[in-house]
């Protein structure tokens, strides 16, 4: 596997500015809903991703040595080393590219949104109100990764809690840290086996559970449930219909001689 | 019900000009609704008849049953047509459904279910054109001689195909590992939709049957209903007894009596209509009545209507989140294709162009 690229995100460090989502929104021209800048939003309800919202900084309250803090998480594509959409997919709209990014072409998609389903982290966003829908997300910036660039969120982070690099390094870098302080953070690096495993990768000092993540995800990669049993196919298809044949071909001689039988019987006297 | 049709296609027009979210109630949560989760999901399961009577009848050469057959292959072909259809409306990019065919993604179950349920359609199209050329005296031997020709080959087809997309239904959830509610999450859900949809086949014959009897003030054929619900008594116990061995290794029994929405909606399903119709198909008082196995039959074909929509929306509710209902115009768009549905079986029904047709 050549999945290179990836960043790692450190919650403890995140201010929850927002200079991502601003620098996401400005690189891949991603304009606001008219509507929902009239709308105020309440200030307790966290933002979502959206097809206009590739990523998202969302706030969380925790308690933590018996106080409570603010986490900020921001949210946008896992880029999963073994995408689920991408194995959803049968017209190849979903593509996992050799550096890392998931991204999608949307000349290629259907717009079924089996990917929607497949995805275990519900990142993918439809355009309901499209005539000619396409399906939104985050895409780490593929055309600056494919320059030896970082993503445009990761460039702009005041803080450093977004570090861009090769995953390998990364893995490396967050269990120096754990190991660093390990009465910090939490023994958990999210996204190193979560599904198979993802490029962005997460560090926390509290519980992810608390911080909206998902801790129901399996840890083997979800395609590889799908082909356990798609495999069967071809063996299904050729062994079925042998087995159709067979009893077709033998039901028939039965019928036939049962006829016959019937035909050459002694013809009744009368 | 014509005045049904007209509304849905009216409605389906706004949805090409506006976009899916101008009629449907989905979204990001709930990217599949009403459309996919009862017009392809039931719709396909309900035109299972198609292949299991073709089965009966044709492999295994039981001729008693042809009659039911033919009825059964007419609905699974407007079945088909319609799921097509409401596929097609579901479908964002729906100038892109081609695309499959040329980029070859194997890996997906819906690459499986859709060349299975298009090739499907076209073979359904020719074993019917088969029974059509018997009726309409058009002449034009070379198709019928070919036609006759590939019988066999296509008549064998027509039970693979099925078999494997109707599995292939319930594989589509099988990726959904951490949201479908393990009660309905199964590895071996392909197989749950496929012994289901073949199960459904003789029930359904029945409920054709005796409603197309009844219209057209014919005697039903009860002898044949009381035999294939025999058949309909085995593969309903198998699946029960599967089921409970399925959740009883993933160790989530007890999970079915929590007392949760899930384990009530998830008894309903196995206590009303599979244990019931097992119960009252063994009761000879029952089967060989016309209102007993027609009661019956209803139950069977109620209970996989209601586990496809338990996998769809009960048993995804909870990861989903948000919330769910049809708008008006997605119900008004299913009535409408399903009156369709009705108009055109009835319509080739007067005609009377089948022979041996009830």
């Amino acid at each position: 596997m050549t999945n290179k690229m990836g960043a790692l995100v450190d919650i403890t460090k995140c201010i929850g500015c927002g200079s991502c989502a601003v620098a996401c929104s400005l690189y891949n021209g991603l304009k606001p809903e008219p509507k929902q800048e009239s709308k105020m939003e309440p200030a307790s309800e966290n933002v979502e991703l959206a097809v206009n919202r590739w990523t998202v900084v969302q706030s969380h309250k925790v308690k933590k040595n018996g106080g409570g803090i603010r986490r900020f998480v921001k949210r946008q594509c896992f880029h999963c080393q073994e995408p689920a959409c991408a194995s959803a997919c049968f017209a190849k709209a979903m593509q996992k590219t050799p550096a890392g990014p998931v991204v999608y072409n949307e000349n290629l998609c259907v717009g079924c949104r089996y990917c929607m389903i497949a995805c275990p982290f519900e990142v993918l966003k439809f355009e309901w109100n499209k005539p000619f829908p396409r399906v939104l997300k985050c895409q780490m910036c593929s055309a600056r990764v494919a320059e030896s660039q970082m993503p445009a969120c990761a460039s702009v982070c005041p803080t450093g809690a977004i570090t861009y690099g090769e995953r390998e390094k990364l893995v490396e870098e967050a269990k120096k840290r754990l190991a660093d302080k390990p009465n910090f953070y939490i023994d958990h690096i999210y996204g190193l086996n979560e599904v198979g495993g993802t490029s962005w990768l997460y560090i926390s000092d509290v519980p992810f559970g608390e911080l909206g993540f998902r801790t129901d995800a399996p840890e083997k990669a979800l395609p590889d449930y799908t082909w356990e049993v798609l495999r069967w196919t071809p063996a299904i298809f050729v062994g079925w219909g042998a087995i159709l044949t067979g009893l077709y071909l033998y039901s028939k001689r039965r019928a036939t001689a049962h006829d016959e039988e019937e035909m050459y019987a002694p013809v009744d006297p009368d | 019900m014509i005045a049904l049709v007209i509304i849905a296609a009216l409605i389906c027009l706004i949805r090409f000009i506006y976009g899916l979210g101008s009629v449907i109630n989905l979204s990001d949560q709930w990217p599949w609704g009403l459309w996919i989760g009862f017009d392809l999901l039931c719709g396909i399961a309900l035109a299972g008849g198609g292949f299991s009577t073709a089965l009966i009848v044709h492999v295994l050469h039981k001729d008693k049953y042809l009659p039911i057959a033919r009825a059964a292959l007419l609905t699974s072909l407007i079945g088909y047509l319609i799921a097509l259809v409401s596929l097609f409306l579901d479908i964002g990019r729906w100038y892109n459904f081609w695309r499959p065919f040329v980029f070859w993604g194997f890996h997906s179950v819906l690459f499986e279910v859709f060349w299975c349920i298009s090739l499907y359609t076209i073979v359904q199209i020719l074993e019917f054109g088969d029974i059509f050329f018997e009726r309409v005296r058009v002449h034009f031997p070379p198709y019928k001689k070919i036609l006759h020709k590939i019988m066999p080959f296509l008549l064998i087809l027509g039970i693979v195909l099925p078999t494997l997309h109707q599995s292939s239904l319930g594989s589509l959830y099988i990726i959904a590992v951490n949201k479908l509610n393990p009660l309905w999450w199964s590895m071996i859900i392909p197989f749950f939709f496929v012994w289901s949809a073949f199960f459904l086949g003789p029930a359904m014959a029945t409920i054709e049957g005796t409603l197309a009897a009844k219209t057209y003030h014919r005697k039903p054929e009860l002898s044949v209903y009381s035999d294939l619900a025999k058949v309909t008594i085995w593969m309903l116990i198998i699946y029960l007894i599967v089921k409970v061995i399925d959740l009883n290794y993933r160790g989530v029994f007890s999970s079915a009596f929590n007392g949760s929405f899930e384990s009530n909606m998830f008894l309903l399903e196995m206590i009303g209509f599979v244990v019931l119709p097992i119960l009252m198909y063994v009761t000879p008082g029952i089967r060989t009545k016309q209102w007993g196995v027609f009661t019956a039959s209803v139950l069977v074909v109620a209970g996989v209507i209601f586990n496809r929509l338990n996998v769809v929306f009960t048993g995804m509710a909870k990861s989903l989140g948000g919330q769910y209902f049809p708008s008006l115009w997605e119900f008004l768009v299913t009535i409408g294709m399903w009156s369709a549905l009705v108009l055109i079986y009835c319509f080739i029904l007067y005609c009377r162009k089948l022979p041996h047709f009830e």
